[in-house]
């Protein structure tokens, strides 16, 4: 496989990996591996640090308001370092192929796929994860909306869908039902809460807006 | 006082009763408090906070990774495995196959290994050949693609429809018949299709789903010495504890399983799995933890799937809808090993409607896939496809309201069982009620009136159901602890599967303690430290936990109040427990605070211990169901968009009105997936091979799939014979009638009958084509 090919290549190989590569990449969307890599030979000078795959390299990870340096392998994904490395299991892992969405956090105000982002990628933006969205001991809104309107069944899915929530009602204070059922399309949810799902978005959008009362 | 007691110096001048015997027969509840509202969960900060620890989140000291090598051809003997390369790839611990040398601390697993884990005919893609266990999951997947493997690969049958051609290569040597048919048969069919007035027979099938569930399969195996624990993602660790105390020839002392989370399982997690013990063997190996779960690509090929069914059915019905006969011919498989491909089958065709003449013959074939796992209602959504899709073409043959034929047809006994009466039957209410909550009449008369070339057309469509268990039974025992400051604990075999299960036992003790649901701090699913359950399936955990929590609970409240009457110095059926008080009737009124009670605080804690006790003898305890939905099918493009669905079950008493209509709104969603989109398919001709081992190319409902508007009618009826809640289950009826109603409602708009699952754009467009041609 491609991994004990580039073990066994030299320094000089074509096939590195270049850190800043992947550091022009943030921002552009979770890229591939390989994208990264054309990115990189198309548009940037001969690398000057290759980094090796096996060969541990350093990153500052800003997560949740706190700084975390790293050694990571260039091929760790970013869900991995968070729940394998750091403890930070609030992000679930259900596909590692960006299809359900379980792993879903922000970067800046935008939600993301932590496994289809490599933790290599990922620094110099700020990443929260279901914790980062804690007062404290105290729920967010956005996750009390989801207590609230039971949204959720068995709740593996459940961090990721409060993310993308999360996201949304960041960037749309009202949103409609269909901005949200569009809105939540990339989060799979196998026990089928999405009805309550889609309840429990618009009340994180009222209890965001201050409007409390009810339900 | 005994002599024993007093020689217990620890407990002197404690007033401890021996222990008390469990209540026997309560009377239902007349009325409640807490039971039935609609209550948010008791873990719901855990599950929201990300505090929950899923068995796949727990991490350990010094932990290794685990992975398989499994099969890549359908039907394979293994001649060769050279792990050389892989143990020596960096990171790597242990790599163990039947070909390679057994380490001395697995050594007295050996039969294990080469016999039963690593078989060395492979029959299906997916099966074992080898595992590794590595530093990082990375190091883990490096190893297993380093693992050289010498296959023969041997001829595969991957179609049930063609395991008993003559030319079909065998799965096992003694043929592609897992049994010898299913037969099934009352009264009289020729005579019945002989009355009939009308007499219609059509085919239809149902493809194999995937489970799916969004936490993969898998679990963390520790040793301690010569005790195991493993954290399992499991519905029953009792189950698992069992299978692998057995296999590993371990007293089951030492096998402890918890499972406090689980990320779904929907029955393919009611067994431990070939990875549960391959992780035990490389953590004795190791002597490390290994963390062991299953990649969604393998998730998709070996634990377990909804078989495939091909079902003929024939009625007949006379003008005034009378069902006069059903004749039921079914094939299915369960992949390469007997695991019930026509399993429930046929339970609908016996039990659902009044029907005196029945003929039934189902056949379970091997073909060369993975093993089935039960899927939520087992064979029911199958049958349902079938026998209500024909309904409604009897209704409409006979010119009837679909509703009106089924009104018709309702039993009170349950035929299947030898006319054993149903303790309740809410099948007539779930239609009626179902239909007039969703304006039935009304809309199938306003869509008589849409224009005849629009190109988007509407049909609203019906079906009915129940499932074949859903009562639950005993063993079951459960244990209530009141702490002095009147704080409880529940303690509880059972698993939680997210049905809300914890919320459910929560909100019964706090009935009868007269205590705030989330004063209790709830014990659960661990073989170390609760007592024995079953596994949570079959929609039994709520009518099966609940009684034994409830008799525990009243365990508790006699104690308390025997306490409570001796230093109020009032009778004791005069007081009752609430608001955290034990309050008096008696006059003059009197209350007192739990925690000011003397008795308990120098007792510290009170216990009580519940047992479930046996259903009514000769009786059937059954959930019944009728769902309804209106959809609108794109004439020029094959899409069919649902716009609303409305489910009316009759499960018993309705426990807690939030957590069961997100459970009739989950029952509906997987319904939709089978009627629209989900499919296993094979690569029947070349290879044998799944060809769309993932969610891109295996697609479940999305929240674009989903309608927004779905209404939950409960018909609250509280079933007193069945047990003392008056519960029933409600997660497996939620989806046996989804997909048949979504079918005819497509009739209804377009005139097209869809009769193989999954109803795609290209499957219904081609009908359409096909329609016209013949029209």
């Amino acid at each position: 496989m491609s991994d004990a090919r580039e073990r066994d290549d030299g320094p000089d190989s074509k096939q590195g990996v270049s850190r800043r590569g992947f550091l022009s990449s943030v921002g552009t969307g979770a890229l591939s591996l390989a994208a990264a890599r054309q990115a990189a030979a198309a548009e940037m000078p001969p690398p000057t640090e290759v980094v090796q795959a096996a060969e541990l390299t350093q990153v500052v990870l800003q997560i949740n308001g706190r700084q975390h340096q790293l050694l990571v392998e260039p091929r760790w994904s970013l869900a991995y370092v968070l729940r394998e490395r750091l403890g930070l299991t609030g992000t679930k892992v259900g596909c590692e192929r960006g299809e359900c969405g379980a792993c879903t956090v922000l970067i800046g105000d935008t939600p993301r796929y932590a496994c289809m982002t490599l933790a290599v990628e990922a620094e110099g933006v700020t990443i929260t994860t279901l914790e980062g969205l804690m007062l404290g001991e105290d729920l967010g809104p956005t996750q009390q909306a989801f207590v609230e309107e039971d949204a959720y069944q068995c709740g593996y899915c459940t961090p990721g869908q409060i993310m993308t929530v999360e996201g949304l009602v960041r960037a749309q204070p009202d949103p409609s039902l269909e901005t949200i059922q569009v809105g939540m399309s990339g989060n799979l949810c196998r026990c089928g809460a999405y009805p309550h799902i889609f309840r429990a978005a618009r009340r994180a959008a009222a209890l965001r807006r201050g409007e409390g009362g009810a339900s | 006082m005994t002599a024993e007691r007093d020689e217990r110096y620890w407990e002197e001048g404690l007033d401890i009763p021996q222990t008390p015997a469990p209540s026997s027969d309560p009377e239902p509840w007349k009325e409640t408090r807490i039971v039935g509202t609609p209550r948010p969960r008791v873990d719901a900060y855990e599950r929201v906070s990300g505090t929950a620890v899923y068995p796949s989140d727990v991490m350990l000291p010094q932990m290794l990774y685990g992975a398989i090598l499994r099969s890549p051809h359908a039907n394979a003997v293994v001649k060769g495995v050279d792990v050389s390369r892989a143990e020596a790839l960096p990171g790597v611990r242990a790599v163990i196959s039947a070909f390679t040398p057994t380490d001395r601390s697995i050594r007295g697993h050996e039969t294990l290994l080469r016999e039963d884990l690593f078989v060395p005919h492979c029959r299906f893609e997916g099966e074992v050949v080898a595992a590794v266990a590595a530093d990082t999951p990375y190091q883990a997947a490096d190893a297993v693609r380093a693992i050289a493997v010498e296959y023969d690969v041997l001829p595969f049958l991957a179609d049930e429809r063609r395991a008993l051609d003559s030319d079909a290569p065998l799965v096992h040597e003694t043929g592609n018949r897992v049994s010898a048919p299913g037969r099934y048969s009352r009264g009289d069919v020729e005579g019945g299709f002989a009355e009939a007035d009308v007499v219609l027979e059509r085919e239809y099938r149902t493809e194999a789903e995937i489970h799916t569930p969004m936490e993969l399969h898998g679990c963390v195996a520790r040793w301690d010495g010569d005790a195991l624990t493993l954290w399992e993602s499991t519905q029953g660790v009792f189950s698992v504890q069992a299978q692998v105390a057995s296999s590993l020839g371990m007293p089951l002392s030492k096998v402890r399983v918890v499972g406090h989370y689980v990320g779904g399982g929907f029955g393919s997690k009611l067994q431990p799995g070939k990875y549960t013990l391959i992780a035990a063997l490389l953590a004795k190996q190791t002597a490390r933890p290994v963390k062991l779960f299953l990649t969604r690509e393998e998730s998709y090929l070996t634990v377990g799937n909804r078989p495939p069914n091909n079902m003929r059915l024939k009625a007949g019905v006379k003008r005034d809808g009378t069902l006069t006969a059903l004749d039921f011919y079914a094939t299915g498989t369960g992949g390469a090993y007997r695991a019930g491909g026509t399993g429930a089958l046929d339970w609908l065709i016996r039990d659902l409607y009044a029907c005196a003449n029945v003929r039934i013959e189902t056949q379970d074939l091997y073909i060369n896939a993975g093993p089935a796992r039960p899927f939520r209602a087992p064979g029911h959504p199958q049958c349902a496809w079938a026998l209500e899709q024909l309904m409604d073409e009897m209704a409409d043959a006979i010119g009837m309201d679909p509703v009106d034929l089924r009104l018709k047809n309702v039993p009170t006994v349950s035929q299947g069982r030898g006319n054993a009466p149903y303790t309740t039957t809410g099948l007539a209410a779930c239609i009626e009620e179902g239909a007039k909550a969703f304006g039935w009449r009304e809309a199938r008369s306003a869509l008589l009136r849409q224009p005849a070339d629009a190109a988007v057309r509407r049909g609203v469509g019906m079906a009915a159901g129940l499932w074949v268990a859903g009562g639950g039974g005993p063993p079951s025992t459960a244990i209530v602890k009141l702490f002095a400051d009147g704080s409880v604990n529940l303690n509880m075999g059972a698993s939680d599967i997210g049905t809300g299960t914890k919320t459910v036992m929560a909100m019964v003790v706090a009935e009868e303690l007269g205590v705030d649901p989330d004063a209790v701090q709830i014990e659960h699913a661990d073989t170390g430290s609760t007592p024995y359950a079953t596994g949570s399936g079959g929609s039994k955990t709520v009518p099966t936990e609940s009684p034994a929590v409830r008799a525990a609970a009243l365990d508790v409240k006699r104690q308390v109040l025997d306490i409570a009457a001796e230093e109020m110095e009032v009778a004791a059926d005069t007081l009752a427990m609430r608001d955290g008080k034990i309050v008096s009737t008696a006059d003059p009124p009197a209350e007192r605070p739990i925690a000011e009670l003397r008795g308990l605080r120098a007792r510290g804690t009170v216990t009580g211990v519940g047992y479930r006790g046996p259903n009514p003898e000769g009786k059937a305890v059954n959930p019944f169901a009728a769902q309804f939905c209106e959809l609108e099918v794109n004439l020029h493009t094959g899409e069919v968009r649902i716009l609303r669905f409305l489910g009316a079950h009759d499960s018993g008493r309705v426990m807690n009105r939030l957590t069961y209509q997100n459970q009739v709104f989950g029952g509906i969603t997987m319904g939709i997936g089978l009627a629209m989109t989900e499919e296993r398919v094979l690569d029947v001709d070349q290879t044998g091979k799944m060809v769309n081992i993932n969610w891109h190319d295996y697609k479940i409902p999305t929240a674009l799939d989903v309608p927004a508007d779905m209404m939950c009618v409960p018909i609250d009826r509280p079933d007193d014979e069945a047990n003392t809640t008056g519960a029933k289950g409600i997660g497996e009826p939620a989806t046996i009638p989804t997909a048949p109603a979504i079918a005819n409602a497509i009739t209804h708009a377009v005139g097209v009958r869809v009769t193989s699952t999954p109803a795609t754009p290209a499957r219904v467009v081609q009908l359409l084509a096909d329609a016209r041609k013949g029209g």
